[in-house]
């Protein structure tokens, strides 16, 4: 059959449809962007009628798909890592509660933080939930993986966590598809009426079911067609390779012949037998695994018991992501560095476009914070956090999705007052609104800016939930009219943002101040999507 | 047959088309092909890069190992020297020689150039020019790069053109034609320079 070139994403994408997904649900976050937007643009997917729209944030994402689950239906949700974190509530519980129509819980991770906050390794969450995780190494067991995954919820009856990293993501291969599609379940609800009705009484015996159950997803480990023992000649050294640490390892040897015996881990719980037989086998071992050390430390222990190295003994970093220079140096290659990089070369960091609206509200910003001295200014997540490198060095903070309005709020009841907060349009619909209402139910004196550019454009720009809807959510939540400013975020207008910074500043309560603009590229964007409807339109007329 | 190439460019430029047809390429053609990328940021103006692998036998890792490329084909001059660390030796660059110049501490061009004319195997090209003068555009560039970059890359120039046809298979004919031609024109110049 012929392949296809597809992301790591895509693939995933691809392998959900065909394995007969009735919805995805998500919130955009890099590396896992494109795998609801390759659904969105699918045409399968849209004669399917398979689900695919936005949601507000990770955690209504993650419901709604855990939803779709208790009806008996395939659903997948996505999420960069830090996303987890926001939907950690429902993903611990979805453990207990278990599923009932297959539900795979994709998390992209970002070892090295290409563009993330921290490194963190999602396949820790998967342990402490106890629930299976798959990882795929490459595109076309991405592609089998996200049908595969299906059918192991449903035999397990627990969601799956997809486990994947940058690297993978936003790599193309060839794949080739599967010759059928599976078909979207009927609708079928839980036989056990309560089993998703955590109350302690029910949840205390849907837990000693999830304890139960860990020998049997063991069981699934050991069977996989994903992980695989391959026998090797000398047994001075074991590796286990975790995912992507697999394709490093091979690199190494051109050939396709690695000496050593290889576990090659790609679903755990890890496969015990093989495990125990690498250990007991070869004189030591060496965990190769993207992200943290999740199996070296489980190997190795506390008491240090088993010749294991890896992240922790300095065998290789104890962070970023994986190379294969760096896998090839540990293995004892002699390799090749490669030459230096000219001193003239200088860093061409992102910055704001030319023309954004966000560049607008930090002139103005700038200039009236001065009058009252620097470090207040606690701003989010998105384009806007560009504000923080020159020219602007604007902000203070930026910790986690909606932090700007509730570490103003937490700041300005320290006494720093006035406290400021810079919120993009769909931060604050993500997790702004519920801090706003903290600082409105106590009168909080700080002033929070919504830089509205109506577009989710960090990501892509994507179709904002808050679109259309921030006065009325401002309003509805408790801010005073008087205190509830919009204007056009334009060079013109920046003499009348100064003075209503300056007038709210003194307002000894919340005040809200919406610039409003479109975003430059979104809007070039949307334009050719109009152009080429038009232009279809008229070629079909 | 194997090939490794580190695509560089600015955000913006659509170094990506060049890396979408030489993956068609490599697929029409039965051979294994990874190509990594750099997405997430949407404003324009950062670095970014491509690792491109085509080879006849499988490939494991999506990355290039530093010193392993077999060319670097950058879109802007000073991005092709930011990717040198990953040049085997004997590798070449093959390089536009039309700065984009969006930072206040872009190097001087002739420091730049001579950096450049100092490395063992380089092409320098204007591929704007190229583009403009033999298309009537410069939007062609980066096919007048792959065309320059084409001589070094163990894969029939056919399939390039193959590639081509295919990634612009929906905007008809005439597209097709002119990046091919400036695939042409960028072979032409680095056949005679290099
Ligand atoms: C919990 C979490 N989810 C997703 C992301 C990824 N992310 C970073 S910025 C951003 C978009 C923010 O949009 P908006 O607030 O409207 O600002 P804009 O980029 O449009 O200026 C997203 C989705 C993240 N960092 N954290
Ligand atoms: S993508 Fe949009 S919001 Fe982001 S910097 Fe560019 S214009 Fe501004």
């Amino acid at each position: 059959m012929q392949k296809s070139l597809l992301l790591g994403v895509e693939a995933i994408a691809q392998g959900a449809i065909d394995g007969g997904m009735s919805g995805v649900y998500a919130y955009p976050g890099t590396p896992s962007t494109e795998i609801t937007e390759y659904i969105q643009h699918s045409k399968q997917a849209q004669q399917l009628n398979i689900h695919r729209d936005w949601a507000a944030n990770e955690k209504t994402a993650m419901e709604s798909a855990l939803g779709m689950s208790y009806a008996g239906k395939r659903s997948m949700v996505c999420m960069k890592h830090v996303g987890l974190n926001v939907a950690a509530d429902c993903f611990m519980n979805a453990a207990i509660t278990g599923a009932n129509g297959g539900m795979l819980i994709v998390v992209a991770d970002d070892p090295s933080m290409h563009s993330s906050q921290n490194e963190q390794d999602s396949r820790v969450y998967g342990k402490f939930a106890m629930m299976p995780i798959l990882e795929p190494s490459n595109q076309q067991e991405a592609y089998d993986m996200a049908r595969f995954g299906f059918e192991l919820s449903e035999a397990c009856e627990i969601p799956v966590l997809m486990r994947i990293t940058t690297r993978l993501a936003h790599s193309r291969a060839g794949v080739t598809r599967a010759a059928e599609v599976v078909a979207q379940n009927d609708m079928k609800l839980p036989e056990d009426k309560v089993q998703f009705v955590l109350l302690p009484g029910i949840a205390r015996k849907r837990y000693k079911l999830l304890l139960n159950n860990q020998a049997k997803f063991e069981t699934a480990s050991e069977e996989s067609p994903y992980n695989s023992y391959n026998e090797g000649t000398d047994k001075s050294m074991g590796i286990i390779a975790c995912g992507l640490g697999y394709n490093y390892l091979m690199e190494n040897y051109p050939n396709g012949e690695c000496p050593y015996p290889v576990v090659k881990v790609s679903q755990y719980p890890i496969p015990r037998t093989m495990i125990q037989k690498i250990t007991s086998e070869c004189d030591k071992v060496m965990v190769l695994e993207e992200g943290y050390p999740v199996v070296e430390e489980m190997l190795k222990g506390y008491l240090e018991k088993e010749a294991v190295i890896g992240r922790l003994d300095g065998t290789l970093s104890r962070d970023g992501e994986l190379t294969p220079e760096m896998v090839g140096r540990a293995l004892g290659f002699d390799v090749e560095e490669g030459a230096e990089v000219p001193s003239l070369v200088s860093a061409r960091p992102p910055a704001l476009c030319v023309g954004c609206s966000h560049i607008d509200v930090y002139t103005a910003l700038n200039e009236v914070v001065a009058e009252y001295g620097a470090g207040r200014v606690f701003a989010d997540i998105g384009c806007y956090t560009l504000g923080a490198l020159p020219p602007f060095n604007a902000i203070n903070s930026c910790v986690d999705m909606g932090a700007s309005i509730t570490m103003a709020k937490g700041a300005a009841d320290a006494g720093l007052i006035p406290s400021v907060a810079v919120i993009g349009d769909s931060t604050f619909t993500h997790s702004g609104m519920t801090g706003l209402l903290d600082a409105i139910n106590e009168k909080t004196p700080i002033t929070v800016i919504i830089s509205d550019n109506e577009s989710i454009s960090m990501t892509g720009g994507q179709h904002s939930s808050a679109k259309g809807k921030l006065e009325s959510i401002c309003e509805g939540l408790g801010v005073e009219p008087e205190h509830l400013h919009v204007l056009t975020a334009v060079p013109k207008k920046r003499d009348d943002l100064k003075d209503l910074l300056r007038k709210e500043f003194e307002y000894q309560g919340v005040s809200v101040i919406i610039p409003r603009r479109v975003c430059v590229q979104k809007n070039v964007r949307d334009q050719k999507i109009k152009k080429a409807a038009i232009a279809k339109a008229a070629a079909k007329a | 047959m194997k090939t490794d190439m580190v695509i560089a460019g600015v955000g913006g430029q659509g170094i990506l088309s060049i890396a979408a047809a030489l993956g068609s390429a490599a697929l029409e053609n039965d051979l294994y092909m990874k190509q990594a990328e750099t997405h997430g940021m949407s404003q324009r103006g950062g670095d970014v890069q491509s690792f491109m692998r085509i080879s006849d036998k499988p490939i494991y890792s999506d990355l290039i190992p530093k010193g392993g490329a077999d060319i670097i084909l950058s879109v802007e001059p000073m991005e092709a020297l930011r990717y040198l660390p990953y040049l085997k030796q004997g590798g070449y660059v093959v390089t536009n020689s039309t700065p984009f110049v969006n930072i206040p501490d872009y190097p001087e061009m002739e420091k730049l150039e001579k950096t450049i004319k100092d490395l063992p195997n380089y092409v320098l090209i204007d591929a704007d020019k190229i583009a403009e003068e033999t298309t009537g555009s410069k939007r062609a560039f980066n096919f007048v790069m792959l065309g320059a970059a084409s001589p070094f890359i163990d894969v029939p120039f056919e399939y390039l053109e193959a590639g081509i046809r295919k990634i612009f298979e929906r905007k008809g004919e005439e597209v097709i034609e002119i990046n091919i031609k400036a695939l042409h024109a960028g072979r032409k110049f680095a056949e005679e320079n290099k």
